[in-house]
């Protein structure tokens, strides 16, 4: 049988979670409720409602970093004229599905969902976004970097929930998100790349080339150390270092491997003079 | 063994409800096959097609990934609350064929209408993408809407 528990505080939350560690937390409902007809073991669980859990919806701008609750949307980053300090988040939201889907889907539900074809984790990640977990014994900030292990494999205990997603807020003079899709708009990414330069260094993410959204750091010290790249075949050994695309429904590890050697190489030509 | 319903109150196209939900409905189900008002379509039944697009809190969202529960305490219509008055400009301007896809188009269409500020960052084909159409090309829609969207004059 299904059973709902309607949490009325986070902290009531967190104590459900700790009280049952397999419960479904559930906040926009685009990734989880997908062909719920047929979802038979979903309609068995016990589902833990977020959603109306005001205190996660905030926005704050600091100092030094934008906090995002753990239900701020898509649709809440797009909106919001603030987010020009961080333009990989509003071009990465447009991606995702359709308004429909960017009204509801949530950053952290994105980050909890641990689809190697996120969307959303490739621009936070290239901000070295840092994750707030939440449990009865307290909190602990994992960087978003940090938070994959495996294919749907999470840092998160069962226990924690996200409470919170913190980005640095710094000065970039490159930023790029690239999505290869079949099409414009509601299409799951084929080949995905978020891409920024800060003092902090160069950050190159991939998504959908690997079991995880992932950093690719042989990539980045290829561009910090500026190794002469004359043609995308230049990053394949990099390439071939940090990630590992796979064949699947929506395309090839071979197509893979060379838009996104192709798209890397065309987005840094203009800026890096290593490029040739 | 049963699912226990769950009580909960929202606001359905302007009125207060009270109702015993299944937890395993989705607000298109609730809607559908407990409160009568089966406008709103089920297409994909995975947020592709927008068939089952109503309004939350004044926004456009796909109800077939709403849990029904989920909209406790909040504000949903649905195309019944739309009248032909509404839609004029789109019942001239072939927007509609089959008619499968019209409840969700016209939903997103009418929260364009009510936010034309939004066609200054965003094309009306843009913020239409999550409604496919097989029947019309788009055009039909386009043109019926009932603010500018230069898009379609550009053509």
């Amino acid at each position: 049988m299904m059973q709902v528990h309607l949490a009325a505080s986070f902290d009531e939350a967190v104590r459900i979670k700790g009280e049952h560690p397999d419960v479904v937390p559930i906040a926009g409902g685009t990734d989880l409720l997908v062909n719920w007809p047929d979802a038979h073991a979903l309609h068995e669980r016990q589902w833990l409602d977020l959603s109306a859990l005001a205190e996660l919806a905030a926005i704050r701008f600091e100092e030094e970093a934008v906090v995002l609750g753990a239900l701020v949307t898509y649709w809440d980053v797009i909106q919001d004229e603030r987010f020009r300090a961080l333009p990989l988040l509003p071009a990465a939201a447009v991606t995702v599905g359709s308004v429909q889907i960017q009204t509801r889907g949530t950053w952290a539900g994105n980050i909890a969902n641990a689809s190697p074809a996120a969307d959303g984790v490739p621009a936070l990640m290239a901000y070295d976004a840092e994750v707030t977990l939440a449990s009865t014994t307290g909190r602990r900030v994992v960087p978003l970097a940090d938070f994959y292990h495996g294919y749907k494999q999470t840092e998160a205990r069962p226990n924690e929930l996200i409470e919170s997603i913190r980005v640095p807020l710094r000065t970039h003079d490159f930023e790029d998100f690239i999505k290869v899709g079949s099409r414009a708009a509601q299409a799951i990414t084929k080949v995905g790349m978020a891409i920024a330069h800060s003092a902090a260094g160069w950050r190159i993410v991939a998504n959908s080339m690997a079991p995880t959204v992932c950093r690719c750091p042989a990539l980045e010290k290829l561009v910090e150390d500026d190794e002469p790249v004359d043609s995308p075949d230049a990053l394949l050994a990099a390439i071939r270092a940090d990630v590992r695309p796979i064949d699947d429904i929506r395309s090839t590890a071979v197509y893979r491997e060379r838009v996104f050697s192709r798209v890397l190489y065309h987005a840094l030509l203009p800026f890096r003079s290593s490029f040739s | 063994m049963a699912d226990s319903r769950i009580e909960i109150s929202f606001t359905l196209n302007g009125a207060a409800v009270t109702v015993q939900v299944n937890p395993r409905h989705r607000l298109l189900d609730l809607l559908r096959y407990e409160l009568d008002l089966p406008g709103s379509k089920e297409g994909c039944g995975e947020g592709e097609c927008g068939a089952c697009t109503v309004h939350l809190d004044g926004i456009p969202v796909n109800s077939c990934l709403v849990p029904a529960w989920q909209v406790r305490d909040r504000d949903v219509v649905t195309i019944e609350a739309t009248v032909a008055e509404d839609v004029a400009r789109m019942l001239d301007s072939g927007a509609t064929q089959c008619g499968a896809c019209t409840p969700g188009v016209v939903m997103t269409a009418r929260w364009l209408e009510a936010n034309p500020q939004l066609l200054e960052r965003f094309s009306a084909r843009e913020l239409m993408a999550g409604n496919l159409c097989r029947c019309t090309g788009y055009d039909g829609i386009i043109d019926g809407l009932a603010v500018a969207a230069p898009d379609a004059e550009e053509e």
